[in-house]
């Protein structure tokens, strides 16, 4: 209960008035500068709300921060400091593409792993006994004679609309 | 006293709990001692389960309907000014209609399979229905316990807080019903294949009956996700499609493993080959849907659109899902060593491009998983809070997605057990020129920078894949080498198993165009615009000749009105709209969109600008192509049904009474 | 071996579940985020004051005694909740807090509010556009620092400060700060 109270309270502290976005107003006037700050704040996390990109919310302090975004970038810093900048102030947590660290690892080692433990899978499921051809191959539960005339009749039946 | 509808509802919820008890226990006990009237009960039962389950989810949206404010539910997300549809669509807008939705189409799929496996064995439908109804039961308690619809107040406030007005939508009134139907669908699934773990036998009449229910959910599912995508798409107001977000992967996950499902099914039903594979596919399909219920519902991950969050609640899911899947994965592990074998096939063949479609699906979903999770992993672990976002997914999903449209296009050309690459390769000589043809053209088309490198190489892929599945139909129905009429006598007897994956696959490569065009090639202008000015984006002039105020029945709106030209001729008028609804007072965006069926002009009006007197903030983008995402989607759908048609699986024909004969007298011998 | 295959799913299965098990028990909120701040100085900065209150703040002006940093906001509904607290805390002399009245529309509105629901700060900036709210990792408001002797920041809670949060949590670490 007493966690409820707090939730609805931090809904209260975040509403925020509705605007869309990055706005005219905030906008560079050299288009490729603008076109780096859009690009960077597109891999920003906006801290207040629940998980959107500070290009994407309209929260006034994502408004803040994109100003600040395009602060930097006017004054000279490439797009690596501007992240730097943000990062140091709210830690890794705003960066919608985590960096590669330690703490990360399992994250961006997983996606390999999975695709070579399903190649590992794969070439399980291929192995056959040494000499077997596919086509005679004994089944480890084989169906009674019966059984398999009756599967062939019925399988039979379907391929011949084929 | 009279009772009230409201605790009819109730009463109907509590008698359905004890009737799923039943169904779980008696059925299954009954086919286990080969007891006929033990197990004849399961049909009935799940009829009875259904109505019960339909009584009370129909006095809920009686309730909505007459705006029952003692009700508290309806209290909570319902306004008596709100238009009907939403009335009702606000049934399942709210954590406990939802549930209450899930729970009858749960029971529905029951019912579907009581009323159309008449020629199941019997053994095998007792199992399915009793596993469907122990699930039943455990999300009945769900909502009894912790999330009761039925819930009065007293005295009842005058009116109702409303629904979100994003929800205030017809694409979204649709959305949450196609998902559970595609979500709960899977259990149905599930409950074949724990009742096949238990039989000790999956054969390829298993994987035939298997089929059609995962295929209907397949494609409840697929249309969900595109209706929830394009709702994102034309109602958030930035032509966005897909964020990423948590909630969204919930319902991709299971989309993955279904995909994946469907396609193992195949080989179980024509080769009698994965069979455990097959299984634990559909445990983990459905382990998905229920997973993606918890992470929604309990508030362990942040999202956008989340439903208000309980720990409580959360943690019952969490019981329902170990309950439920841990039971079936133990299962699986005693039962599933006994079901290897089958036929055998080398890499190269059509199992073997099956088998990789599943590979690199199941690698997919495991990744949007990790990627999903990772943030609670990390929080968990104490190695710091992270977010994993958009960049993260795309940067991983798409070479993942690669390999599986170039096998997509060669797989269906390979023959079963053994395959012929470079004979298929060379059939496929069109479908490799036409992806250097759309690499090259589209390359030059666009500009052809180093930047545009990327997005040629995926509008080839799209190509390859389009071409490949028409080259593959050709040769099927032997057109242009045969004479016509004896092709389209062929296309006429084409399976429509056949047909189906055409149609799919083509839907996939429509797909992956419209992902490549829309995420290298969206045009974006914002701007402060005067009344009268005009400003030019792809070709098309758009001008905004007014802006005024006009009501709606539960909101005020301001509307933009943009006039749109190419060389100078007036193709369309726009009045895009922003709303401000009453109850709850919230504002939206309703974003007006041209489409010339290949692109779309995307146009939003903001607020006045408070810096520039008599102009508005608009926002206007040219999305090329992502109309062949909708029309990608609903042929994929479009080709489960007609797949769904399939003499194979069509309910009632006659080679499932003979295979239900065939079970039968196995099952007797 | 061949079994082990089999029995893997399961133990994934498993293991998934008792995270989410110890996250859910765990009672921690996903959308709270640490500072990276902790044990750092302060950041430079020098806020200009409320009209016509006087005292600004500085970051110089956090060295030389334990000190409550707390933003706020005319506009922010959770702030009015614990402002109450804070009047309380200012009675009993229990320390000084310094505020840093966030993003306000016009520069009077704090100082309106303040006059209406009095003064709890010692010292106030203005910090109309976030450039020093941002430098604090600010996420939301209300938010209270601990800065101790040395102007360096020790904690940050999230959310209106309460009774119980005074006394459980921030209490102890001032005393034990100002030892």
């Amino acid at each position: 209960m007493k966690r409820l109270a707090v939730l609805a309270l931090s809904a209260l502290m975040l509403s925020a008035p509705l605007a869309l976005a990055v706005q005219p107003d905030e906008m560079l006037k050299d288009p490729q500068m603008e076109q780096r700050a859009r690009d960077i704040s597109k891999h920003l996390r906006c801290v207040v709300c629940q998980n959107e990109s500070i290009d994407e919310s309209n929260a006034d302090l994502a408004r803040d921060l994109r100003l600040l975004v395009r602060d930097r970038l006017t004054k000279g810093d490439n797009n690596d400091q501007v992240m730097q900048y943000i990062v140091d102030r709210y830690g890794d947590y705003v960066l919608l593409r985590p960096p590669f660290k330690m703490t990360t690892l399992a994250l961006w080692a997983g996606p390999p792993l999975f695709a070579l433990l399903a190649l590992g899978l794969g070439w399980r499921l291929y192995r056959r006994p040494a000499g077997a051809r596919p086509d005679d191959a004994p089944t480890a539960t084989p169906l009674s004679a019966e059984e398999r005339k009756r599967l062939e009749k019925l399988l039979r039946t379907e391929e011949s609309g084929s | 006293m009279t009772l009230s509808i409201a605790e009819l509802g109730q009463f109907s919820l509590a008698l359905a709990l004890c009737v799923a008890l039943v169904q779980s226990i008696v059925p299954l006990w009954g086919a286990q001692r080969g007891d006929g009237a033990m197990m004849a009960m399961a049909r009935p039962g799940a009829v009875a389960l259904f109505l019960l389950v339909a009584i009370a989810f129909g006095c809920l949206t009686y309730s909505f309907v007459v705006s029952d404010f003692s009700v508290s539910v309806v209290a909570q997300n319902s306004h008596s000014d709100k238009p009907m549809l939403y009335k009702v669509a606000g049934v399942w807008g709210n954590h406990e209609g939802s549930l209450l939705l899930w729970i009858t189409a749960l029971t529905f799929f029951g019912l579907a399979v009581a009323l159309t496996g008449r020629n199941l064995p019997p053994q095998l439908r007792a199992r399915a229905l009793s596993v469907q109804a122990m699930i039943t039961f455990g999300f009945l308690l769900f909502i009894l316990l912790t999330s009761n619809p039925f819930i009065r107040l007293n005295p009842p406030p005058m009116d109702g807080k409303g629904l979100n007005p994003l929800l205030q939508d017809p694409g979204l009134a649709f959305h949450p019903p196609m998902l559970y139907l595609g979500y709960v669908g899977f259990s149905m699934a599930f409950s074949f294949a724990v009742a096949a773990l238990i039989e000790g036998r999956v054969d390829a009449a298993w994987a035939r009956w298997v089929r059609p229910w995962t295929l209907t959910a397949w494609v409840f599912l697929t249309l969900g996700i595109a209706l929830g995508s394009w709702w994102a798409y034309y109602e958030l107001g930035w032509g966005g499609w897909w964020y990423w977000d948590p909630v969204e992967n919930a319902s991709f996950m299971p989309w993955l493993a279904g995909t994946a499902l469907l396609h193992s099914a195949i080989v179980v039903e024509k080769r009698d080959s994965l069979k455990s594979w097959t299984i634990l596919l559909s445990i983990l399909t459905f382990a998905m849907s229920l997973l993606g219920t918890f992470l929604v519902r309990s508030g362990v991950l942040t999202s956008v659109h989340a439903f208000a969050t309980d720990p409580t609640r959360g943690m019952f899911v969490l019981l329902l899902l170990a309950v439920s899947v841990g039971g079936a994965l133990i299962l699986y592990a005693f039962r599933a060593p006994s079901l290897q074998g089958g036929g055998l096939f080398t890499p190269i063949s059509r199992e073997g491009g099956l088998l990789l479609n599943n590979l690199l699906m199941t690698t997919a979903m495991a990744t949007v998983l990790l990627g999903t999770l990772y943030p609670l992993i990390a929080d968990a672990l104490v190695l710091g809070k992270v977010s994993v976002g958009a960049p993260f997914f795309n940067a991983v999903f798409v070479p993942l997605m690669v390999p599986l449209i170039v096998v997509m296009g060669i797989g269906p050309m390979l023959a079963w057990k053994r395959g012929d690459l470079r004979g298929a390769l060379s059939r496929l000589w069109v479908a490799l020129a036409a992806t250097a043809v759309t690499m090259a053209g589209s390359w030059l088309y666009v500009g052809g920078t180093v930047d545009d490198l990327l997005a040629a190489f995926g509008f080839g892929l799209a190509a390859w894949l389009l071409v490949a599945t028409l080259v593959e139909w050709a040769e099927r129905i032997r057109l242009f080498r045969a004479p016509a009429g004896e092709s389209l006598r062929r296309a006429a007897n084409l399976p429509r198993a056949a047909w189906g994956m055409t149609l799919a696959h083509a839907g996939m490569a429509l797909v992956v165009a419209g992902v490549t065009a829309s995420s290298a090639y969206k045009g974006e202008l914002v701007q402060s615009q005067k009344i009268g000015e005009t400003v030019r984006i792809a070709g098309y002039d758009v001008t905004l000749t007014a802006a005024t105020t006009v009501p709606g029945p539960n909101y005020e709106a301001q509307r933009g009105v943009f006039e749109v030209r190419k060389d100078g001729a007036l193709i369309a008028v726009l009045t895009p709209e922003k709303r401000l609804y009453r109850s709850p007072p919230m504002p939206t965006t309703e974003a007006a969109i041209h489409t010339n069926g290949l692109s779309d002009l995307y146009t939003v009006i903001g607020d006045p600008d408070p810096a520039l007197p008599g102009a508005y903030v608009t926002r206007l983008y040219h999305e090329p192509l992502v109309p062949l995402l909708w029309y990608g989607a609903l042929l994929m759908a479009a080709g489960g049904l007609v797949s769904l048609t399939d003499r194979r699986h069509r309910v009632g024909a006659p080679v499932r009474k003979r295979a239900g004969a065939a079970a039968a007298a196995a099952a007797k011998a | 071996m061949r079994k082990l295959i089999f029995i893997a799913p399961t133990v994934m299965f498993v293991v998934l579940v008792g995270l989410f098990a110890a996250q859910l028990l765990s009672g921690r909120d996903p959308k709270t985020i640490p500072s990276v701040l902790i044990n750092r100085p302060v950041p430079d900065f020098a806020l200009e004051e409320l009209p016509g209150r006087g005292m600004p703040l500085r970051s110089s002006d956090l060295k030389g005694e334990v000190s409550l940093v707390n933003i706020f906001g005319s506009w922010c509904v959770a702030c009015a909740i614990e402002h109450p607290f804070l009047m309380q805390l200012k009675q009993q002399k229990a320390i000084p807090i310094h505020g840093i009245d966030w993003r306000e529309k016009n520069p009077m509105d704090g100082l309106r509010w303040l006059q209406k629901n009095g003064d709890p700060y010692t010292r106030v900036g203005l910090d109309p556009d976030s450039k020093v709210a941002i430098d604090f990792g600010v996420t939301g408001a209300p938010e209270t620092f601990v800065v101790d002797k040395n102007g360096v920041i020790r904690y940050k809670h999230i959310g209106p400060v309460t009774a119980e949060v005074w006394e459980q949590t921030l209490k102890p670490l001032v005393e034990e700060l100002r030892k």
